[in-house]
């Protein structure tokens, strides 16, 4: 069976020029386009729909670190969610910019603090996406899933962080 | 998703947030995390000389379902032995408040999290 890699005739790794896997994305979307087989049989319409479907799939996961991750480890069988995070270090840091976020509002330039504070997550994201380079490339698939769990709290404390900042522009 | 009216009800008023000095002797500090939606919840507990839970403070940032559990769960937990409160299980939580299967796991959490502030202060006792 195709995985989502095979899908646009790559190899499985976490590195992935995000350029050229658009550019594969649009040119593979286009040999199953609908007005293609507007005058096709019906099963034929159904497959063409149903690739295009997987095809949005698997770019939407690969182009994405987390959920390209998240899918590289399901290949190889481990779910994140199986386990809970116990690093007691890593978790108190993670109140710590929880607290911080919610302290950001009663702040007397709050836009500012929040950019340095989306700026420090996007600057952990990074250096996580580097390991994950490293350990995938070097199959340290234990490694990797630890580091991919930490990735999604970062990406669940970004996304709040987004949120607070709709509200205070 | 709707709540039941006693996760509401743990939400709007929460129980017990706060904390108690992890250096504490007395004190057994829980901390866990849920990497599938990024919740991360802190239980902490003061036992007495005589190994009843005096006290137990959480903070929890996460979904209206964790707060509730990790709130109710400091309320059960006062006036307990050690023994007692880790033998409380997560669907006893999950009963009480009424948690959609969706939310199952935030009771996990939630023993999860009792389960190690009991372990941390065990490990204190024996230095």
């Amino acid at each position: 069976m195709d995985n989502y890699f095979t899908i646009f005739g790559l190899s499985q790794s976490f590195d992935i020029d995000t350029k050229k896997l658009a550019e594969y994305y649009r040119n593979l979307q286009r040999t199953v386009h609908p007005d293609k087989f507007v005058n096709a049989p019906e099963r034929e319409r159904r497959l063409a729909m149903q690739k295009a479907v997987q095809i949005n799939e698997a770019f939407q996961t690969l182009k994405n670190p987390l959920k390209r991750g998240l899918y590289m480890l399901q290949l190889h069988g481990m779910d994140i969610n199986d386990s809970s995070v116990m690093d007691a270090e890593f978790l108190m840091l993670q109140m710590e910019l929880h607290e911080q976020l919610n302290s950001i509002k009663q702040q007397s330039n709050p836009v500012d603090s929040l950019n340095s504070f989306l700026n420090q997550v996007q600057h952990e994201q990074h250096q996580l996406n580097i390991l994950l380079s490293e350990q995938f490339s070097k199959k340290s698939y234990q490694l990797a899933y630890e580091n991919i769990q930490k990735l999604q709290f970062f990406t669940k404390l970004y996304e709040e962080a987004l949120k607070l900042e709709e509200n205070l522009l | 998703m709707a709540y039941s009216e006693k996760v509401l009800d743990h939400y709007e008023k929460p129980r017990n947030v706060g904390n108690l000095d992890k250096d504490d002797q007395s004190v057994g500090t829980g901390m866990v995390g849920a990497p599938a939606c990024g919740d991360v919840m802190r239980l902490q507990i003061k036992v007495g000389d005589n190994g009843v839970i005096e006290d137990a403070k959480f903070k929890t940032y996460g979904c209206g379902s964790a707060i509730a559990s990790s709130s109710l769960l400091t309320e059960w937990v006062k006036g307990k032995t050690l023994e007692e409160a880790s033998a409380i299980k997560n669907t006893e939580i999950a009963e009480e408040l009424a948690l959609p299967p969706v939310k199952i796991h935030c009771s996990v959490l939630a023993e999860s999290a009792v389960k190690s502030a009991i372990e941390d202060y065990n490990k204190k006792q024996k230095v």
